[in-house]
């Protein structure tokens, strides 16, 4: 038998064998608390660690009260979620958790968006009864990330994600009893340790304890500066979840409100880092088309697959445990840093502004752009490409601070030339978009003949891994997509091996690509979240009139202009980066 | 946390290799492989530990995480002259508890630490066997019975020139 009845705060339900009590009381719209679980099931990832013991239930016959999210519904159950006891039981497990938390609410980065805060809310607690010691301990700063660890309630979601969903393994609880925290090995600050900077562990970190390193106050500084030309660029996945700070529905497109308060704010040029996108595409489908003429013609030395480089948190991720491989990505920088390539070279010259006058500020799903843009490479003579990267829940606090309503503002069209872009660099924003965007792009150069239909249906999807075969005038492009660094390395380890069928793979860090990066507003576990901001990105894509990145006007010109061809000896100075090999950071730390 | 740089030299990393191979490269047996690499070294340098984490495949952060969590790993070495002093019942009863406490107030470290210039570690042992002795202190091979608080000054001035 299958199926199991139960009953469930008097209510009587049948779920399938294995369902917990948690989802079965979901499935009837009781809430119960949850402070470690998390469940993405989406994505099929899920921590069920059953330490927290906030979701405990009373399970008539038996003594002990059950966490609902690791107890498995039982034929015939009496479950009841909120006697007596029951809150009792949970308001204590609240109030332990609190003795030991620093109460810097009102000035928390999380304040607002704490699950921590919200359960305690709920919970009614006015007033804590146990006292004891606080532990402490140092804060870590990186060039993304800040750990707080005092305000860790070690629940341990961020080490699920960076062990099982990222296999990066730079964080683990260590030491035990009061003295227990989650760090990176040696205790080392996450800097020297192999940490990729994906930011999955912010994104599920329910108290500040993780969280982003915050650049506002600079932005707002050269904003204020008279002798500063402030630029700016939205990637974009942003627009498909900037709206959800401001209590819109999940998946509402908010580009044309994004827009004006990006010109509220004062930024002198409002420009999209779907532009480099589009030239990302041209890059980058012309490099994957060299490799497959040279493939075709029958050179064996040609280095197939090709990946696509524009995470920078899987760059980071290839150069710690790939390096022996790192002639196969492609050598295109990312959108972010190409777009800043080009703004302090061709741009600046064009409105006649010297490169040190110029700040770059972008506004990024993404915490490894804020490592990124930092990276030596991507700058000249110490002025970087791009100043600034603030994650799109940075740029909803600028918005507020600045006293506007994103709902109320109209929509507005981004400044000329590097606001123009196609539908083929909006889907950059979703995992499978990348892909989809060279392939309309070099069907057409490679075949010479016009695509019929645009939407590669096959690409697309929430899946770990994808694959999909394309038509090229008869021959079968093999595609092959991940998302989250383990399912990455799978197909690595195939290449690595020597067993990849793949001619071409996209691989992005985040859950379902950019939309579910680590910047964005917190999904607090809810992947249909995750689901609405995929659709909204595909809408925006059918919205547009020019869907491939070859027929952009503004990118025509750019080359036509400025660059020669892709794959120039300018482009490749300007748009084209090398990676290294990151030391599996060998303990040097004192 | 004290962090004390050495290079695994050649022998002792091919030893190392030698014990992961012999549980297999096992994840599972890390506990066992951390074991056995204690009883080479005599602790757990950072550079065991990236050698295991290398071997058994498993994220340095978490071997780390299992040094830390059971008391039994030490990650500093003991000292050239390693105390060890028996608290089993009998000894506990005749007083080794101060005995312990003046051995730590001479030299001014802890259970489990050893001095800065590496020369006397304190460990604590449970019944050595040697009940008729009690208290009973082993340094190295040597054995001390009936030590009482105010020898200990005595005892450690043995090992002065070494
Ligand atoms: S940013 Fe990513 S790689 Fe770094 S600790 Fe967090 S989850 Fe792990
Ligand atoms: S750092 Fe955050 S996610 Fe990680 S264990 Fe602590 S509270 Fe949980
Ligand atoms: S998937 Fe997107 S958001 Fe996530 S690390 Fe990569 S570029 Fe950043
Ligand atoms: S949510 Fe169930 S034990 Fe933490």
């Amino acid at each position: 038998m299958n199926t199991i009845n139960l009953t469930i705060d008097k209510k009587p339900v049948s779920v399938p064998a294995g369902t917990t009590v948690l989802e079965a009381a979901r499935s009837l719209g009781i809430q119960i608390p949850t402070l470690c679980y998390l469940g993405l099931h989406d994505l099929n990832i899920e921590n069920k660690p059953a330490g927290c013991r906030i979701c405990v239930v009373e399970v008539e016959g038996r003594r002990n009260l059950a966490p609902a999210c690791a107890t498995d519904c039982a034929e015939g159950m009496v479950v009841s979620t909120h006697n007596i006891r029951v809150l009792n039981a949970r308001r204590t497990v609240m109030e332990l958790i609190l003795s030991d938390h620093p109460f810097e609410c009102l000035t928390c980065a999380k304040n607002g968006t704490c699950d921590l805060q919200s359960m305690a809310q709920e919970l009614g607690i006015r007033e804590i009864h146990y006292q004891g010691e606080k532990s402490t301990y140092r804060k870590d700063t990186s060039p993304s990330i800040i750990r707080d660890v005092d305000k860790c309630i070690l629940c341990r979601r961020c080490e699920m994600m960076c062990n099982d969903f990222q296999t990066v393994g730079a964080l683990s609880g260590v030491n035990r009893g009061f003295q227990a925290v989650v760090a990176p090995a040696f205790e080392m600050n996450l800097e020297y340790s192999s940490c990729t900077y994906c930011g999955q562990c912010v994104a599920v970190c329910p108290t500040a304890a993780l969280t982003e390193v915050d650049h506002t106050g600079k932005v707002l500084r050269a904003l204020a500066d008279p002798g500063k030309t402030v630029i700016v660029q939205t990637a974009p996945a942003v627009r498909a979840a900037l709206g959800e700070a401001f209590g819109m529905e999940p998946g509402t497109l908010v580009t044309g409100k994004m827009v004006s308060a990006l010109r509220e704010l004062g930024f002198d040029h409002v420009f999209d880092t779907d532009f480099a996108a589009d030239l990302t595409i041209m890059e980058e489908g012309t490099e994957l088309l060299g490799r497959l003429t040279r493939f075709l013609e029958g050179d064996k030395q040609v280095r197939l697959p090709i990946l696509t480089s524009c995470c920078p948190a899987w760059v980071n991720f290839f150069e710690t445990y790939f390096a022996d491989m790192k002639d196969i990505p492609s050598t295109a920088r990312s959108p972010q840093q190409m777009f800043g390539s080009i703004a302090k070279t061709w741009f600046a010259e064009r409105i006649g502004v010297n490169r040190e006058d110029l700040v770059v500020v972008s506004i990024m799903p993404c915490l490894a752009k804020k490592y990124e843009c930092q990276r030596e490479e991507f700058s000249v003579d110490g002025n970087p490409d791009v100043d600034y990267a603030l994650t799109t829940r940075e740029l909803a606090n600028l918005i507020k601070q600045a006293n506007l309503d994103l709902k109320q503002l109209p929509d507005s069209d981004f400044d000329q030339p590097m606001g123009e872009s196609t539908g083929a660099a909006v889907i950059f924003g979703t995992t499978g978009g990348v892909i989809e965007a060279a392939v309309r792009t070099a069907y057409e150069i490679h075949t010479g003949k016009s695509l019929n239909r645009v939407d590669f249906k096959e690409l697309r999807g929430l899946e770990n891994i994808r694959s999909a075969t394309v038509d090229f005038n008869g021959f079968p492009l093999r595609i092959g997509i991940a998302h989250g660094l383990g399912n990455a390395r799978k197909l690595l380890e195939e290449i690595r091996e020597g067993k990849s069928e793949y001619h071409a793979i996209e691989i992005m860090a985040c859950p379902g690509g950019c939309i579910g990066g680590g910047g964005q507003p917190l999904h607090h576990g809810d992947s249909s979240i995750l689901k609405a901001r995929q659709k909204a990105i595909y809408t925006e894509d059918e919205l547009k009139v020019i869907r491939k990145s070859h027929e952009n006007p503004a990118i025509q010109e750019l080359y036509a202009s400025f660059l020669g061809q892709p794959l120039s000896e300018k482009a490749h100075h300007l748009l084209h980066t090398h990676y290294f090999e990151k030391k599996k950071r060998k303990v040097s730390i004192g | 946390m004290t962090s004390i740089k050495v290079e695994l030299k050649q022998h002792q990393a091919e030893k190392l290799r030698e014990v992961c191979r012999s549980f297999g490269n096992q994840e599972g047996e890390l506990i066992n492989v951390l074991h056995k690499a204690q009883g080479i070294f005599g602790y757990l340098p950072a550079e065991v530990q990236e050698m295991v984490a290398e071997e058994l495949n498993v994220p340095v952060a978490r071997v780390y995480g299992v040094v830390t969590f059971y008391s039994f790993f030490s990650m500093i070495p003991k000292g050239r002259n390693p105390i060890s002093i028996c608290t089993g019942t009998a000894c506990y009863v005749r007083g080794a508890e101060k005995v312990l406490d003046e051995f730590r107030k001479q030299l001014s470290i802890g259970i489990g630490e050893t001095t800065p210039d590496g020369k006397f570690s304190i460990n604590c042992l449970r019944c050595v066997g040697a009940c008729g002795l009690a208290p009973v202190v082993m340094i190295g091979e040597k054995t001390y019975g009936r030590v009482a608080p105010d020898e200990v000054k005595a005892i450690l001035k043995e090992y002065e020139n070494d």
